[in-house]
């Protein structure tokens, strides 16, 4: 057999039923090969003594027959997401030391579900950006290089720990969060799989909130057959969440067939941008002609409001921003600044924020406040949320018209280098978001499947898009493009 | 729309985050980029469009107005920086 922690979360499972491993074996596997990848800092609070606690426990479980989807599989649980008693700071220093006295119910769910927690995984600060060059741990390092330059490598982010922990083999798979592309870039940059889930499928419930109408966890994976795995466990209807969707949940596993035939797969022609690299356009229509030699029928779509879908969230995330951090006060959790003889309770305020949070999100939650001040709320704010309405409607049009998925590119590029845009403008870094942040503004699914490598060596992905709710069908139609993709390269180990 | 110093300086307060006097020419500069590739929606007929309230068309559930949880001043104070005989304690409000 493989190496344990090389395993997929299915066959991980399937080894554990039939008796030819262990949880704790597993268990073991992954802890061994997170401590030798302190390198790519992608574990920022290591948990080996629940993981191990969680790993027997889950053992039993499966002698007695009572094991659940997710038994004995252990996994990375980004930093995002509250566990109780175990730090949760969502990489931001304004955090630093705060341990929820709560568990947040997709974590809930999956521990409910027998998973094994191994740690937290770094991120993005608040899960803002692209690259995980934002976080209070430091960059994550992908475990990907460009052929023998040994130049590090972005994850991509916000979800860049998880990303680069599951590309790696640290954990079987792992969670992330997705407001703008967080889960399908870093998915794409790394050569794994991605998903998030319709807006409303899983609670948000104890996930650190960043922009509320656009948030959504979903799992990272190294199949699909795992993201539906998975996802399935993580959806479900939350009353503590008052916009968790209260729909059924499919079987999404068992609707994996790989049987597309008639399927209709739109091309959007916006998403044609000028400048694409070639490479890209080129795995595009390759994946297109995968779905078409399987029986999909591709269409030529338009989406005619694409073009300002990330104006469009450069408004509306920073203002949910500046009103979610607005609890972030040096009064109820996380660090207070040290204060002066006479400060006062907005000195206090001014003084903790300024040295809490970080460069990137002090500029968001202020081009919030802006955006929502007096004079400019009906010219941004408003406005943008009435793009946002023609941008679902967009999607609307061509479901109404017999598509059942979009398949686009993932990112406009693959990886690039840690410290490569440190002088771009921040509208160079949202660029990176370009495919992906249309999805969130309508609430829709979305996937990220590797698909290719470029000449550098580095994976790259595309984007599946799916009806809202229909997260087995979308699965399945990734499905069918993995299966053609035939993408198997994993990185060399360096670390 | 063009940000210059004043209005940074004004933003920087009403989010509540000190910004010193130096580093206020360059928060312009950033806004004024920010600012620059949102004024694109400008661009965009918005004449007779809602602008959205929620992505999925369910409507808020509310719940029966009961006590469902309670009984954990501990645990809420557990994390605060600094907290005092059962209160979370800040600075003087007023003199």
């Amino acid at each position: 057999m493989t190496e344990l922690n090389k395993l997929t979360l299915s066959e991980a499972r399937d080894a554990l039923r039939k008796g030819e491993t262990t949880s704790v074996e597993l268990t073991e596997a992954c802890l061994k090969a997170i401590d030798a990848a302190d390198a790519l800092n992608a574990f920022v609070h290591k948990t080996p003594e629940l993981a191990m606690e969680r790993a027997k426990a889950a053992d039993v479980r499966i002698q007695a027959g009572d094991a659940p989807a997710m038994c004995g599989l252990p996994i990375g649980i980004k930093d995002l997401f509250c566990t109780k008693g175990v730090p949760s700071q969502a990489a931001s220093k304004i955090l630093d030391g705060f341990k929820p006295e709560y568990e947040s119910t997709v974590s809930q769910q999956l521990a409910d579900a027998g998973s094994v927690m191994l740690g937290k995984l770094n991120m993005d600060e608040f899960a803002m950006g692209s690259s995980n060059e934002t976080s209070a741990y430091g960059d994550v390092v992908s475990p990907w290089r460009r052929g023998n330059d040994d130049s590090a490598l972005t994850p991509g982010g916000s979800s860049g720990g998880s990303a680069a922990a599951v590309a790696a083999d640290l954990c079987l798979a792992a969670t992330g969060t997705d407001t703008g592309g967080s889960i399908r870039q870093p998915a794409a940059f790394t050569g794994i799989t991605g998903i998030k889930p319709t807006y409303g499928r899983c609670s948000r419930w104890g996930v650190v909130a960043f922009a509320s109408s656009l948030d959504q966890a979903g799992p990272m994976t190294k199949s699909v057959r795992d993201a539906a795995m998975m996802l399935e466990t993580m959806c479900g209807h939350d009353p503590k969440d008052s916009t968790s969707a209260d729909l059924a949940v499919s079987n999404f596993e068992a609707m994996l067939t790989g049987d597309v035939k008639g399927k209709k797969i739109g091309i959007p022609r916006e998403y044609r941008m000028d400048g694409m690299p070639g490479e890209i356009e080129k795995l595009w229509s390759e994946g297109a002609e995968m779905l078409r030699a399987a029986g999909a029928e591709i269409i030529d779509i338009s989406l005619p409001h694409t073009k300002y879908a990330l104006p469009a969230y450069y408004v509306i995330a920073p203002a949910e921003a500046s009103s979610n951090l607005a609890r972030y006060d040096g009064v109820r959790y996380g660090q207070r600044a040290t204060l002066e003889g006479g400060d006062g309770i907005t000195e206090m305020y001014e003084k903790t924020r300024a040295a809490g949070f970080g460069h990137e999100v002090q500029r968001r939650v202020m081009v919030g406040t802006y955006v929502l001040s007096a004079g400019f709320y009906d010219a941004y704010y408003n406005r943008a949320r009435k793009v946002r309405t023609l941008i679902k409607k967009d999607f609307e049009n061509v479901f109404a018209q017999g598509i059942d998925a979009i398949l686009t590119p993932a990112t406009p590029s693959s990886a690039f280098g840690l410290g490569e845009m440190t002088d771009a403008d921040p509208v160079q870094m949202y660029l990176n978001d370009v495919f992906t942040v249309t999805v969130n503004l309508a609430g829709l699914p979305g996937i990220s499947v590797p698909t290719g490598i470029d000449a550098k060596g580095l994976p790259l992905g595309l984007q599946l898009i799916g009806r809202p709710w229909e997260e087995g069908d979308l699965l399945n139609t990734a499905y069918a493009l993995e299966g053609a993709a035939g993408f198997v390269a994993k990185p060399g180990q360096w670390w | 729309m063009s940000i210059d110093q004043s209005t940074a300086a004004k933003v920087a307060k009403l989010a509540r985050i000190k910004v010193e006097e130096d580093a206020l020419p360059a928060l312009a500069d950033e806004f004024n980029t920010i600012l620059g590739f949102i004024e694109q929606l400008n661009e965009v007929d918005v004449d007779g469009v809602e602008p959205m309230t929620s992505v999925t068309p369910q409507r808020l559930k509310r719940r029966v107005d009961e006590v469902t949880d309670g009984g954990q001043q501990d645990k809420i104070l557990a994390n605060a920086p600094d907290a005092r005989e059962g209160f979370f304690a800040v600075p003087k409000v007023v003199e």
